[in-house]
């Protein structure tokens, strides 16, 4: 089993509390950061671990970070992305749930890094009991010394505070959540100005997921160059992967980027398989906004290569034949599973949580949903299929902010790689409608 | 400054400007249509998406093209930029692919419309549309809100674009009306039925680029292309308003009065209530003369304007350019004078 | 709409208001609005489960903000009920991972013993049913969230019955979130 940075003390008793937490190492990195480092020697750190943003969009954290405007007199924020609602995505509850403070030590050594004098961690409404366990674990760190005026009689001072959403899956996108924060509706902004320069009250700010901001723990601790030699090539460190739907052991693991598809899958140490038996059809590695993948192809690469869990050997082949890693939400369906239903499951979802501002995503959302619907409930004609690619591709590329493409990817992807199953769908409605009917064909590789 | 090329044609403009004013400096043809962007109105733009160009060069330090097409109208100039409209395929099959997302929900109760001839998106299907529809779904309705004898809000026909919105909010002190819900259930509303009532609420009618906004005053009294504008000015005793207006004439009545437009449609002064709802004699105002309508619009099909396309630009039209005029003039002068 | 709550002005709890002045500490001072979101949950906790709109013109009065600016967001954010609801509201989802692991039959499940319909309350007014997209803890599907819990893998019967029995015995529904979890009944704890 691969080293685990982050989850290491996850199942020590008591491990939510400040004193146990410090005991097994907790404040380590503000420590370090605070007393023997400036905050640009903590960002070229942050550069040199090579680390990506977790929450989906694998950008360079430290890039991110050196992007920041810092005028005179301006104040900047850090705010931390735990609006966690990507369909398969299930790391950062169970982070800060169980580790509360490794989210705040991050917290306090990011904000120190960019020069943030106040931050805020945006959790999703419905995670108000997260919400609690983080207010009391932050009180803790108050308490400690570790957050308030003079932080360690360094000088540094920093307030931390918690904000709650209310429901709204768009409040994930980075300026929608700045948005919200303000008190708004959550409509992503237009851009530019992006957040590094106009963020939150219109200050410049960072946004990073909270896997990100608790990667930046260990990585002032052991370094920045320690951190880069886990991994493969620009998929350094470790990542949590969300798994679920058909697998015998569904759960969050923490893994070292470069395991095989196939051993994440099918070993014990991982997944342990897919349930009752049963064989893989397809599996959504990233999220459910990635393209959804054969089983042929989420295991090999077109080229036959054993498929990594890395960004880069996920994606290989692009969209054509690869997906992507995104925000690790890891969703395996087995030989049962009625493709045409879950795309029509997830453009639902999309249409329910398009904020409704730009025209594309507001009515194409809603669109694609409708046909899908359609399709899946045997009303649907060969023409409905090229419809559905037809209405993505306006979609796709077009919007304000990329839920448009979450929209459009999956459903593209599953007409692009499982063609039949929706043809059948039109071609035999009477058997493609019957209660646990699946099409049980080959898939369309490329 | 910053020089940009725009379609082909070069013109420059002041740092800070946004691709859609540069091109309106342009004018004619050229210029991409706008449904949510209102010059007056900060903060608006972006939502629509009619507008979106290609920038196959971003400035001339980065030549790099951006990856998306861009809304023309948030988007601004850097010196060097290329920017292609009319002559990207790929612009005009979105453009294409926008018209209808917009429609594929809209009433298309032209007929019975007041804002039919003078409507936005009208003009826009009319100039970029396809004549048929893929949409088989049921089309989205809302119930009817009061919101005044004013004003007549019928959100079926809405498009989402806020700027009634953003004008509550800059140009009156108590905005009561806003979007709620979200996604394609969004709708303008005030929730609890509220009455829009301030002393320049009527501008809402002005800015709104559909049927959605109507005023209650004027309502089936008229097509638009069958009344004649004519531009009068009378001493208004409102502080902020100056009394510079269009009336519109059917015979002898004046039937409606609105703020004065510019050819994108835009208000350059607002008017009071006064000035709107309550002065509909000839004797309150003082006459200028017709107004112009001067710009591609289904109401110019019954007009006496002549396509107008800056001469001087004209010279200077790459030939790709020109085809394309030719192909898609800025005028479509048919029906009745065609 | 018609007027559904008393027609006494809606007042803040003490314990409500306390919290209310303690989340305002969070932003700049002229930034308060910022403070929108939360104290809506607030509200929707102090006054039955949901924001009425006499109790979201509470809110506009408690942030100095306009009421449209609270509509606006209310009608915006699906956690925040509009209309009535029952003792326990059971939020639902039915997001891809879940519909792989049995959602569907879940909410059937509960449709049928708890007489109510989705997007509607029990006769008795115990449970109001309510789909919701992704609650984000896909590896323990199927889901229910009631209040501020997770009922997690409800696979079976007797995991729903369990969770059932449990909000049952449940006497007062308004657990304000800022009491003192001491004072909580045991099965309250994760409140």
């Amino acid at each position: 089993m691969g080293r685990k940075l982050l989850t290491e003390h996850i199942d020590v008793e008591g491990i939510n509390t400040f004193e146990v937490y410090r005991k097994h190492g907790g404040y380590r990195s503000v420590e370090k950061a605070l007393k023997t480092m400036t905050p640009d020697e903590v960002v070229e750190e942050v550069k040199k671990s090579g680390l990506r943003g977790r929450g989906g969009a694998g950008f360079p954290t430290g890039m991110k970070w050196s992007f920041l405007a810092k005028p005179e007199g301006v104040p900047r924020y850090l705010v931390c992305n735990a609006d966690e609602s990507e369909p398969g995505t299930f790391k950062d509850r169970h982070l800060m749930s169980r580790l509360p403070h490794l989210l705040i030590e991050g917290m306090i050594t990011g904000s120190y890094a960019l020069g943030a004098r106040t931050s805020y961690i945006y959790i999703r409404g419905e995670l108000l009991y997260v919400l609690r366990i983080l207010e009391k674990a932050i009180a803790e760190a108050y308490a400690a010394g570790f957050l308030g005026e003079n932080i360690l009689g360094s000088g540094y001072s920093l307030d931390l505070h918690v904000h709650p959403g209310a429901g709204a899956y768009i409040c994930g996108e980075e300026t929608a959540l700045l948005e919200s924060l303000e008190g708004k509706r959550g409509n992503p902004r237009n851009k530019p100005p992006f957040p590094a320069v106009q963020g939150l009250y219109a200050r410049p700010t960072v946004v990073n997921n909270v896997e990100t901001i608790a990667a930046v723990v260990p990585i002032i601790n052991e370094g920045g160059d320690e951190y880069a030699k886990l991994g493969v090539g620009k998929s350094t460190g470790t990542k949590l992967i969300s798994a679920c739907g058909h697998l015998n052991k569904p759960g969050i693991y923490e893994i070292e980027l470069g395991v095989p598809v196939e051993e994440f899958i099918y070993s014990d140490e991982y997944c342990g398989g897919i349930w009752k038996g049963r064989d893989l059809k397809a599996v959504v590695a990233g999220g459910s906004s990635v393209p959804i993948l054969p089983k042929e192809l989420i295991l090999k690469t077109a080229a036959g290569e054993n498929r990594l869990m890395t960004y880069e050997s996920l994606s290989d082949g692009g969209f054509v034949t690869g997906t992507m890693l995104g925000s690790g939400g890891f969703i395996a369906m087995d030989e049962t599973t009625c493709i045409v239903k879950n795309t029509w499951n997830f453009s639902r979802f999309y249409h329910h949580e398009s904020c409704g501002q730009c025209s594309p995503c507001r009515e194409g959302t809603g669109w694609l949903e409708k046909v899908l619907h359609r399709l899946e409930h045997g009303h649907g004609s060969m023409h409905d299929i090229d419809l559905l690619v037809s209405v993505a591709k306006q979609i796709e590329g077009n919007t304000i902010c990329p839920l448009g493409e979450a929209a459009a990817w999956p459903v593209a992807a599953a007409v692009r790689h499982f063609r039949h199953e929706f043809e059948w769908h039109v071609t035999n409605p009477k058997e493609a409608t019957a209660p646990g009917a699946a099409y049980r064909g080959t898939a369309v590789l490329a | 400054m910053a020089k940009i090329t725009f379609d082909g044609i070069e013109v420059e403009v002041p740092d800070g400007t946004t691709i859609l004013n540069a091109a309106r400096q342009i004018g004619g043809g050229v210029v991409p249509p706008a449904m949510c962007y209102y010059t007056p109105l900060k903060g608006s733009g972006g939502k629509c998406r009619a507008c979106l160009v290609k920038v196959s060069a971003g400035s001339a330090k980065d030549p790099r093209p951006m990856p998306k097409l861009v809304a023309s109208c948030i988007t601004t100039v850097q010196d060097g930029m290329v920017v292609e409209n009319t002559i990207n395929q790929q612009v005009l099959d979105v453009r294409k692919g926008i018209v209808e997302m917009l429609l594929i929900n809209h009433p298309l109760d032209c007929p019975v419309c007041d804002q039919a001839g003078e409507c936005s998106l009208q003009d826009f299907a009319f100039e970029h549309g396809v004549s048929t529809t893929r949409y088989e779904e049921e089309r989205r309705t809302f119930e009817k809100i009061d919101i005044g004898p004013l004003i007549q809000l019928h959100m079926t026909r809405c498009i989402l674009c806020y700027r009634c919105v953003y004008t509550a909010n800059q140009i009156t002190d108590n905005r009561v009306h806003g979007v709620l819900g979200r996604g394609d259930a969004a709708e303008i509303g005030t929730y609890i039925e509220n009455i829009i009532d301030n002393d320049f609420s009527g501008n809402v009618i002005d800015v709104c680029p559909v049927g959605a906004l109507t005023d209650k005053t004027f309502r089936f009294k008229q097509r638009v292309w069958f009344t004649k504008p004519v531009n009068a000015h009378r001493n208004c005793s409102h502080e902020k308003c100056e009394g510079r207006v269009t009336l519109w004439y059917k015979g002898k009545d004046v039937l409606r009065v609105t703020a004065r437009k510019d050819e994108y449609g835009e208000v350059k002064e607002w008017i009071c209530n006064e000035c709107r709802f309550d002065k509909k004699e000839t004797a309150d105002w003082v006459l200028e003369g017709p107004a112009h309508i001067n710009r591609a619009s289904v109401i110019a099909q019954n007009h006496y304007e002549l396509p107008v396309v800056n001469p001087q630009v004209i010279q200077d039209l790459p030939e790709s350019t020109t085809r394309e005029l030719e192909r898609n003039p800025p005028l479509k002068l048919g029906g009745l004078n065609g | 709409m018609e007027p559904t709550t008393a027609p006494t002005k809606p007042q803040f709890s003490p314990a409500a208001q306390a919290e209310i002045k303690r989340l305002l500490t969070h932003y700049p001072e002229d930034r308060s609005k910022s403070a929108l979101l939360p104290i809506l949950h607030i509200a929707q906790a102090e006054f039955g489960g949901w924001v009425s709109p006499e109790v979201q013109d509470l809110v506009a009065e408690t942030l100095n903000i306009k009421p449209i600016e609270v509509y606006e967001v209310a009608t915006f954010y699906t956690q925040y009920n509009l209309k009535p609801v029952g003792k326990h509201v059971l939020e639902i989802c039915r997001t891809g991972p879940c519909m792989l692991r049995g959602s569907d039959e879940l909410t059937e499940h509960l449709e049928r013993i708890t007489g109510a319909k989705v997007g509607g309350t029990s006769p008795d007014g115990t449970f109001t049913l309510k789909e919701v997209e992704c609650l984000a803890a896909c590896g323990f599907a199927p889901i229910v969230q009631v209040r501020e819990k997770y009922y997690e893998q409800l696979d079976t019967p007797e995991a729903v019955d369990a969770m059932l029995n449990e909000l049952k015995s449940l006497l007062h529904r308004p657990i304000l979130p800022w009491e003192e979890n001491s004072t909580l009944p045991n099965s309250l704890k994760n409140y």
